[in-house]
């Protein structure tokens, strides 16, 4: 009975010291995040005004604001959405519920797997010659929203391929047995009971890609540019055009990054304003996510 | 949600129609500059201030891409204007000229590259260019690494050497101005492309030393103290303190250092071009003091502008750096392309 009772005694301390070692794990990633946060917003906040958000770069550190470089964000953003979600959500339900499983759709799939891991610097360079030269797009947005889709991509159609996964077998089998076809049953099953798991995969690539700096300086993004690209709505005919993809542009981390390495030490408060609200934009799309997620769980009954 | 796929199909067709239709437009009323971050700071102050004069009818945008990356897109003709901390090379030079680009090379301010240690040293407040290369060259590594190794007078404590990452500007005129060699210098230094750390590691230890560019060195003044420098071949047989004056009255030497713009000269046919360069010129002296730049003597601007205005093609160096040369002997020597 002793004997019992010393070995649940001991048990349980292993059960004790594995959950220390778990919360402290946590508390690791928690705290780093929480530290800069905190130590950000103190040197940033005061610097995050209206002014900040509404002027162009300026020698002035009190002067200069974001307004080209988050205004080249959005746009960016813009392309790179457009083109890697429809290219990759499509490039997923091929490969899960079109392709044969044989030897090629296996080697595409490893690679697939493989090109989320490539460092980012590596599609600048491919972009450079591809996009920027061999295209002739030169550094515009769109040869910057590319840039970036090419590099979500793959993080695309696997979030894609892991949504339709969890769909039950049985739901398809259904729709077969009443006569679908397989676009029908693509479009009206597939597509909106994955649309969670999709949308959450997308915007995580998304905030991935809007921290980016190595691969668009690669291309030739801009550091000092103080004027906005031409607006995509006119009041006169056709009313939308698509000039703003040809503009030059540049994005909220090279313009930290520029803060951060001038010799004026003003200028850090700048970097550390801009890296807060490129956190807060960050935080609020994984928001925007879990949000998603969570309505689309509750609609779905089976 | 089951228009999603339509939305997001017509989405990406739009775009390809796009971009298949109206293909790249070449912006009018843009000047397009590129180069070195080390004189990014200055010509994005002229950039300002030329805007503003202009009430945003004239573009321009400004890239750090560094020297050799800007002179890369300026020789195929991509760029207007190049930014540069360092002559352009002779494999530049060869480039530019395949691809017919001429050019028009203009200085345009100073860089005093300073030899700083920590304010609690006080033991030494001026180096000869011998003494320091006794402490850069190659064969130093590992070998020198006391500070009375230098003079016997000095601590018998290790020398804490920062210094300029080997892709900068910064490097290349350093080892050429001490050594006697670009790019020739020992590696057992804390080297960085980011000169805000070098002041975080010299400010930090008291027995560092390090070189770094002017404008680093006086925005921590406070934190730093710069070393007089005594050259043999110098005019000025006495240590010289890197300061304004003597930067103008060209006894810094070797370490003071022109930095320059280089102009398409097709691009001269803009007219916008043309004003911004004069505006840069006539401009570059206040501005360059107001971003804690080493502005040039008076006179070596009006040459400047002069060269300009006969649009004197070429480089007055030849492909080959050269330190320790009057700014004035620049603009006097007859450029070759």
């Amino acid at each position: 009975m002793a004997d019992l009772n010393r070995i649940i005694r001991r048990r349980k301390r292993q059960d004790f010291i594995f959950k220390i070692i778990g919360i402290s794990c946590m508390l690791i990633g928690i705290v780093t995040l929480l530290a800069l946060l905190i130590d950000l917003a103190l040197d940033g906040l005061p610097r995050l005004t209206w002014h900040f958000l509404t002027s162009f770069p300026s020698r002035f550190a009190s002067q200069a604001g974001i307004l080209s470089s988050w205004v080249g964000t959005l746009l960016v953003m813009l392309v790179t959405a457009m083109t890697a979600v429809p290219l990759g959500i499509a490039a997923g339900v091929y490969l899960e519920e079109y392709a044969r499983k044989n030897r090629l759709t296996g080697f595409i799939e490893i690679n697939i797997a493989n090109l989320a891991g490539v460092p980012s610097i590596i599609y600048g360079l491919m972009a450079l010659g591809l996009l920027v030269y061999q295209f002739q797009l030169g550094q515009s947005v769109l040869a910057g929203g590319l840039t970036l889709a090419f590099l979500i991509l793959p993080i695309v159609i696997v979030a894609t391929r892991e949504a339709l996964r969890t769909i039950p077998q049985s739901m398809r089998d259904a729709a077969y047995a009443l006569g679908s076809t397989k676009w029908q049953v693509v479009r009206h099953h597939l597509l909106p009971y994955s649309i969670g798991g999709t949308l959450t995969g997308v915007i995580i690539a998304l905030s991935r890609a809007i921290g980016e700096t190595a691969p668009l300086i690669t291309i030739g993004a801009l550091t000092f540019i103080a004027f906005l690209p031409p607006a995509p709505v006119q009041g006169e005919a056709p009313f939308v055009t698509f000039d703003w993809v040809w503009s030059p542009f540049s994005v909220l981390p090279i313009q930290m990054f520029n803060w951060v390495s001038r010799p004026d030490r003003e200028f850090l408060a700048n970097a550390a304003g801009a890296g807060f609200l490129l956190i807060i934009i960050t935080l609020s799309m994984n928001a925007v996510a879990i949000l998603i997620r969570y309505r689309v769980r509750k609609r779905i009954k089976w | 949600m089951k228009y999603l796929a339509k939305t997001a199909l017509s989405g990406a067709l739009a775009l390809l129609l796009v971009v298949a239709s109206c293909g790249p437009k070449n912006g009018s009323g843009v000047i397009k500059i590129d180069g070195s971050s080390t004189v990014f700071p200055l010509c994005e102050a002229v950039a300002e201030e030329f805007q503003k004069h202009k009430q945003g009818k004239v573009k321009v945008t400004v890239g750090i891409s560094g020297t050799g990356g800007g002179f890369k897109k300026f020789v195929r003709g991509e760029t207007d204007i190049s930014n540069a901390s360092r002559p352009i090379l002779k494999e530049e030079m060869d480039q530019a000229k395949a691809n017919g680009i001429e050019y028009i090379e203009l200085p345009v301010c100073f860089d005093a590259l300073t030899v700083a240690v920590n304010p609690q040293n006080d033991w030494v407040s001026s180096m000869t260019v011998e003494e320091l290369k006794k402490i850069w060259e190659p064969d130093a590594q590992s070998k020198i690494t006391r500070w009375n190794q230098i003079r016997p007078e000095w601590p018998d404590e290790e020398i804490v050497l920062f210094g300029a990452g080997a892709d900068s500007g910064t490097f290349d005129y350093f080892t050429e101005a001490i050594v006697g060699k670009a790019k020739s210098s020992r590696g057992d230094f804390t080297a960085s492309e980011d000169d805000n750390v070098l002041v975080q590691g010299m400010a930090g230890s008291k027995y560092a030393l390090g070189y770094l560019p002017y404008s680093y060195y006086s925005a921590n003044s406070s934190r730093l103290k710069a070393l007089a420098i005594q050259w043999d071949e110098n005019s000025v047989k006495e240590p010289v303190m890197p300061t304004l004056e003597n930067v103008l009255q060209g006894t810094y030497n070797p370490l003071s250092r022109p930095l320059f713009i280089y102009i398409n000269r097709k691009a001269m046919e803009k007219p916008e071009v043309r004003e911004f360069v004069e505006f840069f010129l006539n401009n570059a002296a206040k501005l360059a003091q107001e971003v804690k730049y080493l502005p040039l003597p008076p006179r070596a601007y009006e040459l400047a502008l002069e060269r300009f205005r006969k649009e004197d093609i070429g480089t007055a160096f030849g492909g080959t750096p050269e330190v320790g040369l009057q700014v004035e002997e620049i603009l006097t020597r007859t450029p070759k392309h």
